[in-house]
């Protein structure tokens, strides 16, 4: 199926150009949604000559997990969207439309206590998020990252929504859940690495008796003080550690 | 031939529709009647075609046009099909040059009073979705200009067609990829708040999870829903 992006010519042989280039690399189509996606981060990645992408699934409550990125770096830093609870996604997402932060050091990033400092200190010195969706029908959102501070040039931006655009339409042409209502396989793996989070999750519901978004926000927070990933706090509860109750 | 005032009102109401709540039926049936009034063509009928490529009826301006559009599929002959292949316009001011073009549709759509055919072609780019096809009681020559000015409006009613289905295509699969997700993050949950409570493994929690889902006939994930929001107290497994 085609997405009806027409316009001036310049804008459709950029976007054939570049679903070739991704989709091409699939001649068999035997890459499930995770590989073309992550083709796709690769290629934007090396295209716009910026430190990584990554694509985001999201919805209303947050990030769903990172489907693809460009190397597992990557997929670290833009985790830490779901870690923190904070990022560009979330308004990228919301609002449908790009957020670009050019200076994750400036004055304007100050609604991100957590995040800005956790991107910097992974090497990002810039993060620009363009959603995919559909009209108001929304996925989740690709994001670029920069290892220098600085706007993208208005060509990179284009080329950016290009991306975007492929990386909708693979999702929407991909099979993305089974017969039975189980994500593909592919994608099932790749955020197969959200599960040991969601089991700590359910510990401290059961620990503490509060709710799983309640649980969540007391196990960011523990992570955010002790300075320590997600991850890590996460295995310790599994490990038997009963996080303490909000004081 | 097509008067300037009429065109601008029309693409006025058409643009209108793809504003509002866009009712694909409500759509197509306002650009028919527009295309028809704007050509001065006595009658438009438009086909749709399907993921199989099967062409259907959709619109029309008048009953008449209605019954030469489903006649054209029944046959499968007929200027909309010609122009729906080719994905090129027909222009044919006059029909009684064309029996043998369409041994079976021209004898019946001059019987039915027409004189004169053309179809537009509903096509972005390389893909074709359809035809709208415009009737004339008298032979209607349609100048170059006006054939540019009627293919506009078959243009932006075929990017109004994509991104509608694209967009009702893209609901279903949000939903079903949100649920997809749901589920995966809810067993998870539930996994680690029954290997607290029951002071077992995930693993061995989500054995017992699966065995008493089954034994009571519950949805796995309905029940692993449950058991988060503290709704069920399942015995120690």
């Amino acid at each position: 199926m085609t997405t009806p992006y027409g316009g001036e010519l310049g804008w459709h042989s950029r976007y054939s150009d570049a679903r070739a280039r991704i989709l091409g690399e699939d001649a068999g189509g035997h890459e499930g949604v995770a590989g073309l996606l992550h083709g796709l981060c690769s290629n934007l990645t090396s295209t716009l000559g910026v430190m990584g992408a990554a694509v985001n699934l999201m919805s209303d409550s947050g990030s769903d997990g990172v489907a693809a990125a460009s190397d597992d770096r990557c997929r670290d830093v833009d985790e830490l969207q779901f870690t923190t609870g904070e990022g560009p996604c979330h308004e990228a997402f919301a609002a449908r439309r790009p957020v670009l932060t050019p200076d994750l050091r400036s004055a304007a990033v100050r609604g991100w206590p957590g995040y800005a400092p956790a991107a910097l200190s992974s090497g990002v010195s810039a993060v620009f998020a363009f959603p995919l969706h559909v009209g108001g029908v929304g996925f989740g959102v690709l994001d670029v990252y920069a290892d220098r501070a600085g706007s993208l040039r208005s060509e990179q931006v284009t080329m950016a929504l290009t991306y975007a655009q492929i990386a909708t339409e693979i999702m929407l042409d991909g099979a993305l859940t089974t017969a039975e209502g189980d994500l593909e396989p592919g994608l099932s793996t790749a955020l197969d690495y959200r599960a040991e989070i969601y089991q700590a999750q359910g510990m401290v519901v059961s620990d503490l008796a509060v709710s799983p978004a309640e649980a969540l926000t007391l196990m960011r927070a523990r992570a955010f003080a002790g300075d320590r990933p997600l991850i890590d706090l996460a295995r310790d509860i599994l490990g038997g550690y009963r996080l303490p109750a909000e004081d | 031939m097509i008067s300037n005032d009429r065109l601008a009102h029309a693409f006025v109401e058409v643009a209108d529709t793809l504003v509002d709540e866009f009712d694909l039926i409500d759509f197509l049936h306002s650009l028919a009647d527009h295309a028809a009034d704007i050509s001065g063509a006595s009658s438009v009928g438009l086909l749709l075609a399907d993921h199989d490529d099967a062409l259907h009826y959709m619109a029309a301006s008048s009953a008449a046009a209605r019954h030469l559009e489903l006649f054209q599929i029944q046959h499968d002959e007929g200027p909309c099909l010609d122009c729906f292949r080719t994905g090129a316009p027909v222009i044919l001011s006059d029909l009684s040059e064309a029996v043998d073009r369409w041994p079976a549709f021209a004898p019946r759509a001059t019987e039915a009073g027409v004189r004169s055919v053309h179809a537009f072609p509903l096509r972005l780019r390389d893909q074709v979705i359809g035809a709208l096809n415009v009737f004339g009681e008298e032979p209607l020559p349609f100048e170059p200009d006006d054939i540019k000015i009627v293919q506009a409006m078959a243009d932006v009613a075929t990017i109004a067609i994509l991104q509608a289905r694209a967009i009702s295509s893209a609901e279903i699969l949000t939903e079903q990829l949100q649920g997809a997700l749901n589920s995966r993050i809810v067993i998870e949950q539930a996994k680690g708040v029954m290997a607290r409570a029951g002071d077992v493994t995930v693993d061995e929690a989500f054995t017992a999870l699966r065995a008493y889902a089954r034994s009571h006939h519950l949805r796995l994930v309905d029940l692993a829903h449950d058991v988060v929001i503290g709704k069920v107290d399942l015995p120690r497994p």
